[in-house]
């Protein structure tokens, strides 16, 4: 199927048309199942440019969650792995461990890595682990239907907080990333996000980042990607990203929370990791 | 031959040793050995006993409830495993704090003076040995070069300085026990 | 290191046969009465002599999973626990079995439900062989008997997963566990070199090489027909086992009038009471279970044929007495004796329970 679409794409570069924009070769040509606008699709791909242009294809395993990017391993073109809900890292761990100059990432959204998997996130993250770890949060559950997530903000509506996420029941949005930053064994931790260009470069700069620290065997590298779910959140992909600018961006403020084993100095990490996040309600 | 073994007595008296001793120095005479200890709770502070088994066939259970030989080092041990020895068999007790002496007829009937004799000698810390000393005179199931490797194969090497005092509690052993009632 | 003869505790032998049988990982959590495992390991230190990795995991459900991303990468990695630890568990063996990935685990059962006693039982049967966690699947389940076998069944338990790709569970208890016995020691069997596991697990992702498709490890399949073409694959994978791999010990049972039916611990204490039995004349043998799955049904039939009753003597409320009587057909007399929740019956218990149940 690859050689169909590159005589294709020959083809049509014979016939005078310039290449402004091609599919990575470490992702398949399987069509994506995520839903038009999401930030999964996105993400994918630049995890598997930055695969691609450090030439590790054939020596990178990754593990991907339960959730919507549960089928990962049909999208890209490398060795995978699907771990049980929330388990991802204690495979990493173990992938990682067997096989210490094999690249490996897992890749997990907020559900896994933050309800389901809190204890192997923070224990993977604790022991230092020589991996990558990618995190896509868009604060609901998308796959199951749009239920509450560990991230899901206060005031804001999902399937099973049909009225808004409520402290006195439900307690507080979970700011995971900030809280494995505090561990000594995390040597890269960031926020980013993905609905603008600007935003998919520094994303993938980081991601590159990441993956160039395992090489280097630093220890955890850390990156969450903010993302819009649009149809869980039943809004236009357009909406959806200025939603998540205007809602989620203030309560998970984007940019390099630790660099090279060092807090960024003017990241108040404690205040991010206590104070009550803003309802959104408005 | 098949000798089924219970040693009981506090935590702390060397029983588990003295039966590992007892069972390593069998499998180095190529004989077969179990060594089966109660564990769990008990085990903290309480009573803590062991059954060896040293047998020249496959031996079935190492989990056992009839004894040939009783070792019995304090009052507890004595009042629960009196009842299991075999018939015609042997009990071995130290009267250190034996308030209530055996009073079974039909088995016969040792006891060894270890506390007491360790105490004066100051090798408390081979009072065991001294039982097991004991225990051979009666019953040679395993030959003295065995026990010296049994010896060797127990201990840490850095405590193998200590085989000697060992084997010299032993013999203190041989030469303490003395017949109560003999069948 | 070279062939020896040694006195060790069941759970040191697992260990010490781990590493002189070549296993690459062991992830595990500490849990009584199988602590020594883990403990062993930490002091031999094997990544220094073999390259073992022994890592201690924040839960057993980090073990199995651990388990889990570090066979797929077609390398022997094993875990060990107890009852409660083996429940946590059960999600990662369906996903391994579902996955069909070989690996070892070690079940050192003590009593229960719930948190139970430390003390030895067998009642994790019916969660050893009916499928403990969720989906049809089958873990190949050895039963050791004594130490030298708890040692024997590791080295065997790597040739069985990986001619089926499937996980292998050793079923032993607390009394084997904490048991010394005699034990021979084997030759180191080298851990696999890069070559041979890229050969006896082409399926392994390991870095997807330029010239073939990318591996994938996993249990999902989102069309419910090709779930159940594999379904059928996984049946007659655990068919060709029934019919090639089931191991079981007869003795004394040609010319017995009563047989016991026992796995591990209590199959000692049935021989005993065995022994003690033909002492008063009264002719009994021992059907002892090695595989529990595959169990030996055939087997036991033709032996139950020509005898007057079974006794099955398990450490439970009666478990694999259910298989006894499916094997038989219930053409015989079978009842089970069994104490539990940690109480280990005593050979004069099951030599009186024959009598009173089966005898009289």
């Amino acid at each position: 199927m690859n050689q169909d679409i590159e005589a294709r794409k020959q083809e049509l570069l014979n016939q005078g048309y310039t290449e402004v924009y091609t599919k990575t070769k470490v992702l398949t040509d399987a069509v994506m199942h995520y839903c038009p606008g999401c930030g999964h699709g996105t993400t994918h791909r630049l995890v598997a440019e930055v695969i691609d242009e450090m030439g590790i294809q054939d020596n990178v395993v990754g593990v991907s969650p339960v959730g919507c990017s549960v089928l990962a391993y049909n999208y890209f073109d490398i060795d995978f792995q699907e771990a049980a809900h929330g388990r991802a890292p204690a495979l990493a761990t173990a992938v990682k461990r067997l096989n210490p100059d094999t690249f490996v990432f897992t890749y997990q959204g907020d559900g896994d890595l933050a309800a389901i998997g809190t204890a192997e996130t923070i224990h993977a993250c604790n022991r230092g682990e020589n991996i990558t770890m990618i995190f896509v949060n868009n604060g609901i559950y998308g796959m199951t239907g749009g239920q509450m997530a560990p991230t899901t903000l206060i005031g804001m509506k999902s399937a099973t907080t049909p009225y808004g996420r409520r402290v006195d029941i439900n307690g507080y949005p979970l700011r995971i990333t900030e809280l494995i930053s505090t561990l000594p064994g995390t040597y890269y931790v960031t926020r980013q996000s993905v609905q603008t260009p600007a935003a998919v470069r520094k994303a993938k700069a980081a991601i590159r980042k990441a993956f160039e620290n395992q090489k280097l065997k630093k220890g955890l590298s850390f990156v969450e990607i903010l993302s819009n779910c649009n149809s869980g959140w039943k809004m236009t992909p357009v909406q959806a990203n200025k939603w998540m600018e205007d809602n989620m961006m203030p309560n998970y403020p984007v940019g390099d929370i630790k660099v090279d084993g060092k807090l960024v100095e003017n990241v108040d990490v404690a205040r991010l990791a206590v104070d009550h996040p803003l309802s959104v309600m408005q | 031959m098949t000798e089924e073994i219970i040693i009981a007595g506090f935590g702390g008296q060397g029983v588990l040793s003295m039966g590992k001793i007892l069972a390593y120095s069998g499998v180095m005479q190529d004989k077969e050995v179990s060594w089966m200890p109660s564990y769990g709770p008990e085990m903290r502070g309480g009573t803590a006993n062991v059954s060896v088994i040293i047998s020249d066939e496959r031996i079935s259970s190492p989990i056992i409830n009839q004894f040939d030989t009783a070792i019995i080092l304090n009052q507890q041990s004595l009042d629960k495993f009196e009842s299991s020895v075999k018939p015609g068999g042997l009990l071995i007790y130290d009267p250190n704090g034996i308030t209530h002496e055996p009073t079974r007829k039909d088995i016969s009937i040792y006891k060894i003076a270890a506390t007491a004799k360790a105490q004066e000698m100051g090798i408390s810390k081979v009072f065991n040995m001294v039982v097991l000393g004991g225990f051979l005179k009666l019953k040679p199931i395993v030959d003295k070069q065995y026990i010296h490797e049994g010896l060797e194969h127990s201990l840490p090497q850095r405590h193998w300085g200590l085989i000697p005092q060992n084997e010299e509690a032993i013999e203190i052993g041989k030469g303490l026990i003395e017949p109560v009632q003999v069948l | 290191m070279a062939k020896e003869l040694k006195l060790m505790k069941g759970n040191e032998a697992i260990a010490r046969a781990m590493i002189a049988s070549g296993t690459d990982g062991y992830f595990g959590y500490p849990i009584t009465p199988q602590s020594e495992v883990m403990e062993t390991l930490m002091a031999e230190k094997p990544w220094e002599e073999t390259g073992m990795v022994v890592l201690q995991a924040e839960s057993e459900m980090a073990s199995i999973n651990m388990v889990y991303g570090g066979a797929a990468t077609g390398k022997k990695v094993a875990t060990s626990s107890s009852s409660p630890g083996i429940s946590l568990m059960q999600e990662g063996l369906t996903y391994l079995a579902g996955a069909e990935i070989p690996c070892l685990v070690v079940n050192v059962m003590r009593g229960g439900p719930g948190l139970g006693t430390i003390q030895p039982s067998q009642s994790d049967y019916f969660q050893s062989v009916k499928g403990g966690g969720h989906g049809d699947y089958q873990l190949y389940t050895l039963a050791p008997a004594s130490v030298q076998e708890m040692y024997d069944f590791v080295f065997d338990a790597w040739d069985i997963a990986f001619k089926y790709r499937n996980p292998v569970l050793i079923l032993s208890d607390g009394a084997i566990g904490q048991c010394m016995e005699k034990l021979y020691t084997r030759d180191y069997v080298p851990r696999w070199t890069e070559e041979e596991r890229r050969k006896n697990a082409p399926w392994g992702t390991w870095g997807k090489p330029a010239n073939r498709p990318h591996n994938i490890i996993t249990s999902l399949e989102l069309d419910s027909a090709r779930q159940e073409v594999f379904n059928h694959k996984l049946q007659a994978k655990y068919a060709e086992m029934k019919e090639k791999e089931v191991r079981y010990e007869m003795l004394n049972c040609d010319d017995a009038d009563y047989i016991f039916v026992a796995y591990g611990s209590s199959s000692r204490i049935a021989m005993k009471a065995m022994q003690m039995a033909r002492e008063k004349g009264i002719k009994v043998g021992l059907f002892r279970l090695i595989t529990l799955f595959p169990f030996p049904t055939k087997q036991l039939a033709d032996v139950a044929k020509h005898v007057k009753g079974i006794l099955c003597v398990e450490m439970s409320a009666g478990q694999m007495i259910e298989d006894v009587r499916l094997a038989t057909e219930c053409n015989v007399k079978t009842e089970h004796f069994g104490r539990f929740g940690g109480i280990i019956p005593t050979p004069t218990e099951v030599l009186e329970a024959l009598e009173n149940k089966i005898i009289k």
